[in-house]
C-alpha cells in the first residue's frame, strides 16, 4: 500500500493557499538557470506552465505530439472560462463558484484545491485579456458573460464559440516568445514512450520522434505531464483523433497512482453518431443550452413517425412536445449539469421518444430565441456552431431544431495529485485534464479552460519551487546513465514486439471493439453484471490485439499505424481499470451512474458512509491485480446534500 | 435514406521528404455520402492496410475544424470544393458517383513535404516565435475590466484571431505567400490597446521571419481570402502593410 499525503496546508479553507505561498521553499533566480523542467503536453496547462517557468528563469523542454503546439486539443473548447469576477452584479463570489464546483462535481472533490481553483479564476482572465485574448465585449466596452451548466449566476467568458481556441493561441503565442528568447527548448511531432526514474524520483523521458521514429533521451530536475484525458478510450468521443492515454498509462505502471478513472464525463450535447465507419462525434457548446430548449415528442406515435422520416420536427404543436429538463427540473432547467442532462436524454430515448433515424437523439430547439431575440442575434452568439453542424448533417438549425445526443467528452479521473500538483513519484507532476484533482466525479461546463490554465499560469509555477529548492545543487545528469539505457530498451522491445506480430486486423478494427464495450458496459448506465463482462471482454480483445493485430512498416521513419497501436495497447489497459474502478465504486455520483444505485427519480444515489473516497489504483505489474488505495475526502466547510436541480 | 457512392482517388505518394512523389489511383466502393472526407480515407487506408499495403499518410487531429491541422489539396482547391471549412468538414455528399478525386499535400517552398500529404509548417511557429505575441509575463497584469474595449475593435480583433494556422492560404498562393497568416496575428494585436504598445517591433519582426523563411510576395490575387476556412479577410493585409509602413517610417 502507498501513504497517501494529500499535503493540505494548514488554517482556514479561504486562507490555505495565501498559507502555503507564504511558507513554500522558493529557488533564486540564479539557481533557476541550472534547472531543467520538461513539460510533456502543449495544450492550456502545458504550454501556460512551460511559459511561465520559463518566464521565471527555468530551462524548459516542451513536448508535443502535434506539428505545433497550437494544435492541442484544448483548441476546440468551444463555450467558455468560467470565473468569480461578478462583473454582472448577479450574486458571484470565489465561494459560490467552489461551491458550485463541489456541488457540480457531487461531492467527491477535495476541498482546498476547488477552493483555490475559484481563488485564482480571476487572475486568468486578467492575464488572458492581457495577452491580447479578444473575449466578447458589450458596447459599453466591458466584458460580456454567459451562463452554463450548474450555476445560476453568468460567470463564463467567451470568445465567440472559439473560447479554447483563444486561450490557447494567448499561451501557445507566451510559450512562442521563451522558445524565440532559448529559455524553452520545443520538440514537435515528439511522443513521450517512457519515463525515467533514478534513486525513486522523475528525471527523464524517453521520447519518439514521429517523422524519423528515432528514439530519444532527454533529462530533467522535475517532469511535468499535462498530456490530457483518457477519452479515447472509447473510440468514438469528442476528443481529437490523437488524443491519448499514453503518458499518464506510463506514470502509472512506474509507481504513480490512478485516481477515479471511471469518472468519465459524458457531454449531452454532440451530434448523433451516424454510421459505422464514424470515426469521432463533434460537441455542440453548452452554452447553446442558455438559447436553445431540449425537447422529444411528448406522444410515442409522434416520435415514430419521426423516426420513419414520415413527420417533421416543426410541424410538432407546442402543447404535443415534452420539454422534459424543464419538467423535471424548473430551477435550472436547460442549465442542468452535463450529467443529468446525458442521463435525462438518454431515459427519454431508452423510453422510445427518440428522434432522428436511430431513435438515438433528441432536439435543441432555437425557435422561441429567435422568436425572441431575432436571428441576428442568436448568429452573432452562436454562428460558428450552426454553421459547423450544418456541414456535418447538412441541416440548417436556423430551421429546423438540431438533434443532439450524449458523447464521453471529458475525463475527471487522471493522476493522482497532491495539493502541490505532485504525483506520488517525487518530482513528477501533473496538470490540467490528465490529473483527477478539481471536478470530483462530474466537471461543470466552461470548468476545464479554468483549471488547465489554473494548473499552468497560477498554481504549478509556485509548487514546483518547493520541491526544486532542495535540487538547487543537483547537476544536469548524463543520458548515458544505466536508468535511461535500460527504459530506452524496454521501449525497443516493445516497438518490436509490436511489429512482429503481423496479423491480420487493423488496429482501427480493434479499438472500435474496445469503444463498443466501453460504451455498452462502462458508459452512461453501468450494472455489476455489465462491468463484470466489460471486463472479460476487454481481455479477450486484449488477447487479439497482441496476438492478431497488423501494423505495416517498422520502426523508422513516420509510422501512423505503429503510433496508433502503441497508444491503443495502453487505452486497453485503461479500459480494464476503468471499468475495475466502476465496479468498485458501489454507488452513484456524477458521470458514475451504476443503475443499482438510484432515487426513486432516477437520480444518482450517492453513498457517503462508504465512498466518500478518492480511489488511488497502484499498478503491481503486468497481468497481476492493482491495489486500491484510499483517499478520504474530507468535507469541513461543505454539507454533503443530495444534488439538487429542481 | 442513406446514399452511397463508388469514386476514383488520385493520391500523392512520396516515402519521404527526399524522395520522388508520385500519383497512385485508388478505386472506393460504397462510400457513405454523409461520411467525411476523411473517413472516406480511413476507409481507404483501411482497404490498403488489409491487402498489405502502407497507408497513406495525411495530417489531421481534432476532426471539426479547428486544430488546423489537416492539410489536403483536393480538385485543385485547399480544403477541397465545399466553403468555409476545413478538410475534415468537408463530406461526400459533394461528390458525385464515379467522380475521380486527386489529392495532394500542400505545395510550397515554405512547407516542405514530410510524407504523402503530410507537409512541415514549422515555419509559421517560427514567425509567431519572431513577434507574433504581447510581450507580457504571467501575473501582475490590471483587472481585466480596467482598459475599455470598443465591441467593434473587439470583434475586428476577433475576426483576425480566428486564423487556425493551417497554411491554405500559402499553399493557395501562387508566390507561396504567407501574409495571410501573418497580418491576421499583426490585425488582431494592433486592433486591442493590450497590443498597440509594441505594434511596430511586431510588424518588423514578423515580416523580416517571414521574409527570412522563403516566403512569397503578396500580388493581391485574393485567392488566400477565398481559400480560407475562416473567411480571414485580406483587409488584414492591408492593415499589415499600413502598420509595417509606419514602423519603418519611425525608423
Amino acid at each position: 500500500m502507498t501513504k497517501i499525503d494529500a499535503k493540505i496546508p494548514e488554517g482556514d479553507l479561504t486562507q490555505k493557499w495565501t498559507n502555503y505561498k507564504n511558507h513554500q521553499n522558493l529557488v533564486n533566480p540564479s539557481n533557476k538557470r541550472r534547472l531543467d523542467i520538461i513539460v510533456v503536453g502543449t495544450g492550456l496547462a502545458g504550454a501556460s506552465a512551460a511559459a511561465s517557468l520559463a518566464e521565471m528563469g527555468f530551462k524548459v523542454k516542451s513536448f508535443t505530439i502535434q506539428d505545433s503546439p497550437r494544435r492541442a486539443h484544448s483548441i476546440a473548447a468551444q463555450g467558455g472560462i468560467n470565473a468569480a469576477k461578478n462583473y454582472p452584479n448577479d450574486g458571484d463570489s470565489v465561494y459560490r463558484l467552489f461551491y458550485d464546483t463541489i456541488k457540480g462535481g457531487d461531492y467527491r472533490a477535495r476541498e482546498a484545491n476547488v477552493y483555490r481553483l475559484a481563488e485564482v479564476s480571476n487572475s486568468i482572465i486578467d492575464q488572458c485579456v492581457a495577452q491580447g485574448v479578444p473575449f466578447a465585449r458589450e458596447y459599453g466596452g466591458q466584458l460580456d458573460n454567459r451562463s452554463f451548466g450548474g450555476a445560476q449566476v453568468s460567470r463564463t467568458f467567451y470568445a465567440r464559440g472559439q473560447t479554447g481556441q483563444q486561450l490557447l493561441l494567448g499561451a501557445y503565442q507566451a510559450l512562442m516568445r521563451q522558445v524565440n528568447e532559448k529559455n524553452v527548448e520545443l520538440h514537435t511531432r515528439t511522443e513521450l514512450v517512457e519515463i525515467v526514474k533514478i534513486e525513486g524520483k522523475a528525471r527523464g523521458i524517453i521520447t519518439r520522434d514521429l517523422v524519423t521514429g528515432k528514439l530519444e533521451r532527454h533529462f530533467g530536475h522535475a517532469v511535468v505531464l499535462a498530456t490530457g484525458g483518457y477519452g479515447n478510450t472509447f473510440f468514438l468521443s469528442t476528443n481529437a483523433m490523437g488524443s491519448n492515454a499514453s503518458a499518464a498509462w506510463k506514470a502509472y505502471q512506474n509507481g504513480a497512482l490512478m485516481a477515479n478513472p471511471d469518472y468519465v464525463q459524458i457531454h449531452p450535447t454532440c451530434i448523433p453518431v451516424h454510421g459505422e465507419f464514424q470515426s469521432k462525434l463533434t460537441l455542440m457548446s453548452e452554452s447553446l443550452r442558455n438559447d436553445g430548449r431540449i425537447w422529444v415528442p411528448a406522444k410515442k406515435e409522434d416520435a415514430e413517425a419521426i423516426r420513419a422520416g414520415k413527420l417533421k420536427p416543426t410541424a410538432i404543436a407546442e402543447e404535443n412536445r415534452d420539454y422534459y429538463l424543464e419538467r423535471r427540473y424548473p430551477a435550472f432547467g436547460n442549465l442542468v449539469p452535463r450529467d443529468v442532462a446525458s442521463r435525462a436524454a438518454k431515459e427519454r430515448c431508452d423510453a422510445g421518444f427518440g428522434v432522428g433515424a436511430t431513435g438515438l437523439a433528441v432536439y435543441l430547439d432555437f425557435k422561441d430565441s429567435i422568436g425572441r431575440l431575432g436571428k441576428d442575434t442568436i448568429e452573432a452568439r452562436y454562428g460558428n456552431l450552426f454553421q459547423m453542424y450544418e456541414k456535418i448533417v447538412d441541416e440548417n438549425p436556423y430551421e429546423t431544431p438540431m438533434m443532439i445526443y450524449p458523447a464521453i467528452h471529458y475525463t475527471m479521473g487522471g493522476l493522482w495529485v497532491d495539493y502541490e500538483l505532485q504525483t506520488n513519484i517525487p518530482g513528477l507532476f501533473c496538470l490540467g485534464e490528465a490529473n483527477f484533482s478539481d471536478h470530483g466525479a462530474n466537471r461543470l461546463g466552461a470548468s476545464a479552460l479554468m483549471q488547465g490554465l489554473a494548473d499552468g499560469y497560477f498554481v504549478l509555477p509556485f509548487t514546483i519551487q518547493n520541491y526544486l529548492s532542495d535540487d538547487i545543487r543537483t547537476p544536469r545528469m548524463s543520458t548515458d546513465l544505466p536508468e535511461f539505457e535500460e527504459k530506452e530498451n524496454k521501449v525497443k522491445e516493445r516497438f518490436e514486439k509490436l511489429l512482429s506480430i503481423k496479423g491480420e486486423l487493423s488496429v482501427d478494427h480493434i479499438h472500435k471493439e474496445l469503444g463498443h464495450v466501453m460504451w455498452d458496459f462502462v458508459g452512461m448506465a453501468r450494472n455489476k453484471e455489465g462491468l463484470e463482462k466489460a471486463l472479460k471482454r476487454i481481455v479477450e480483445i486484449k488477447n487479439k490485439f497482441w496476438s492478431n493485430v497488423r501494423i505495416p512498416g517498422n520502426m523508422e521513419g513516420l509510422n501512423s499505424e505503429l503510433e496508433k497501436a502503441n497508444r491503443l495497447a495502453d487505452f486497453l489497459e485503461m479500459g480494464e481499470l476503468i471499468a475495475r474502478d466502476a465496479l468498485n465504486r458501489e454507488e452513484s455520483c456524477g458521470g458514475h451512474f451504476r443503475e443499482e444505485f438510484q432515487t426513486k427519480e432516477g437520480e444518482a444515489l450517492r453513498r457517503d458512509d462508504e465512498f466518500a473516497y478518492v480511489s488511488c489504483w497502484e499498478y503491481k505489474g503486468e497481468d497481476k491485480e492493482p491495489i486500491l488505495n484510499k483517499e478520504v475526502l474530507k468535507f469541513e466547510y461543505v454539507e454533503l446534500k443530495q444534488r439538487n436541480y429542481k | 435514406m442513406e446514399k452511397s457512392i463508388n469514386i476514383k482517388l488520385k493520391v500523392w505518394r512520396q516515402d519521404g521528404p527526399k524522395a520522388k512523389g508520385r500519383f497512385e489511383t485508388y478505386e472506393l466502393k460504397d462510400i457513405s455520402i454523409d461520411s467525411s472526407f476523411l473517413e472516406m480515407i480511413d476507409v481507404l487506408n483501411e482497404q490498403l492496410i488489409s491487402g498489405g499495403n502502407e497507408p497513406i499518410a495525411f495530417d489531421h487531429d481534432c476532426r471539426e475544424g479547428i486544430c488546423g491541422m489537416c492539410s489536403m489539396y483536393i480538385n485543385g482547391h485547399a480544403h477541397g470544393p465545399d466553403e468555409d471549412i476545413t478538410t475534415c468538414q468537408l463530406h461526400m455528399r459533394k461528390f458525385k458517383d464515379g467522380e475521380t478525386i486527386t489529392i495532394e499535400p500542400w505545395r510550397s517552398a515554405g512547407f516542405p513535404v514530410i510524407k504523402d500529404l503530410i507537409v512541415n509548417r514549422n515555419a509559421f511557429d517560427d514567425i509567431i516565435a519572431a513577434g507574433g505575441y504581447v510581450s507580457v509575463g504571467t501575473g501582475g497584469v490590471p483587472d481585466a475590466n480596467a482598459i475599455a474595449i470598443q465591441k467593434e475593435d473587439a470583434d475586428e480583433a476577433m475576426d483576425a484571431a480566428s486564423c487556425i494556422g493551417c497554411g491554405a492560404c500559402v499553399a493557395t498562393c501562387k508566390n507561396g505567400s504567407a501574409m495571410l497568416f501573418v497580418s491576421a496575428k499583426v490585425s488582431q494585436l494592433a486592433l486591442l490597446p493590450q497590443g498597440k504598445v509594441e505594434r511596430a517591433r511586431r510588424a518588423k519582426r514578423m515580416v523580416a521571419k517571414m521574409d527570412e523563411l522563403g516566403f512569397g510576395n503578396c500580388t493581391n490575387t485574393g485567392a488566400c481570402e477565398v481559400e480560407c476556412p475562416k473567411g480571414v479577410s485580406i483587409t488584414n493585409i492591408a492593415r499589415m502593410n499600413r502598420e509595417y509602413l509606419m514602423a519603418k517610417f519611425k525608423d
